[in-house]
């Protein structure tokens, strides 16, 4: 009895900790797999429109973006409030995307060309005049399927 | 003698800090979001050799221009954005037999089961044109809303046919639906009528 009681003064024992990195490396594994990479720094401002009847793209890699909109804030200074298009990391003209289209083509496997996707992140501001030129670019580079980018809401009539 | 010694447990006590760390890296360098939009197939360029365009018969065509003010006119007529998902389902249905509305050809799907189903597919073609002026925002709401035509009627079909939502079908069905209500969207070439 007296063992017991010597015991019992050090107060509550403390809680072990040995299955907190199990559960940290299953929150690691989830972030991992539900996650993609932050993959480039967008320079314009992509407020996107609002569509009910959106689908999501399946696989990423065969996803290229086109970025439409005015310059960020930071950037206004230098290159004005006109809408610019933006390609990986930079603006570019019009004249780029067959190039890029080119390179981004490039970059997948014979198999999976056809099924490349281009994604239109076009501002909600902009107006089609930029949009439509990026689009017979887009037909002169045979890139073909495209996406226009929107967010999905419940109901866009009567905003 | 000496293998009986006992190994000395390694500390895993680190282990959670690393856990951590790594944990922080990916939800630093991540994003979540997943991408949605509306997909459209462009019209390939044709070819210098190759004819113009097959004439699409006028009764076949509902030529939608959205304009630099955003107003939209249907067959030359301004219609409102909530009536335009309607009008767009009674003109590829064509329910009353209109003469004036698209014809629909008898078409024989072959279905997953090795069956064939004969459907009268409608010939009608939705052509969209917008203004250099017209918004984004516009142009994405009409798009939107043909997407919508286009999708219930497909849900119509697929209930009636096999008793289910579309998106809930195999992939095969889903096919075969797809087959009987083409998404015939064309984006024509863009036209410039606001001057700007």
């Amino acid at each position: 009895m007296a063992v017991m009681k010597k015991k019992r003064k050090g107060g509550i024992p403390p809680i072990s900790t040995a299955s907190l990195p199990d559960v940290i490396f299953m929150i690691l594994f989830f972030f991992m797999i539900s996650t993609t990479m932050r993959d480039q720094e967008i320079m314009v401002k992509t407020h996107l429109p609002d569509a009910t009847e959106v689908s999501k793209l399946e696989k990423k890699q065969l996803v290229s973006y086109i970025y439409i909109g005015q310059p960020v804030d930071s950037q206004q200074a230098q290159y004005g409030t006109a809408a610019r298009i933006q390609l990986n990391d930079s603006y570019q003209t019009l004249e780029d995307i067959l190039n890029f289209i080119a390179s981004e083509r490039d970059k997948l496997s014979e198999a999976d060309r056809m099924a490349m996707t281009v994604m239109l992140k076009a501002d909600r501001n902009t107006r089609m005049g930029i949009v439509d030129d990026t689009k017979q670019e887009l037909r002169k580079a045979n890139a073909l399927k495209i996406s226009y980018a929107a967010n999905k809401t419940m109901s866009i009539i009567g905003q | 003698m000496e293998n009986k010694r006992e190994v000395k447990e390694i500390n895993a006590s680190s282990m959670a800090d690393i856990a951590f760390l790594l944990l922080i890296f990916f939800l630093v360098a991540t994003t979540m979001n997943v991408d949605t939009g509306i997909t459209r197939m462009l019209p390939a360029i044709p070819l210098e050799e190759q004819p113009e365009d097959v004439k699409v018969r006028e009764r076949n065509l509902m030529s939608i221009l959205v304009t630099q003010h955003d107003m939209i006119a249907m067959d030359r007529q301004a219609v409102d954005i909530s009536q335009l998902k309607d009008r767009v389902k009674e003109f590829v249905l064509n329910p009353r037999g209109d003469v004036n509305m698209p014809e629909s050809k008898d078409t024989e799907i072959v279905l997953p089961d090795g069956s064939i189903w004969i459907y009268p597919v409608s010939e009608g073609v939705v052509s969209l044109l917008s203004d250099r002026g017209t918004s984004y925002n516009m142009y994405i709401a009409v798009q939107n809303e043909l997407t919508r035509a286009f999708n219930e009627i497909r849900n119509e079909v697929a209930r009636e046919k096999f008793g289910n939502d579309f998106m809930k079908l195999d992939e095969g069905e889903r096919e075969a639906v797809t087959k009987a209500v083409p998404a015939k969207i064309s984006e024509a070439e863009p036209k410039n009528t606001g001057g700007n």
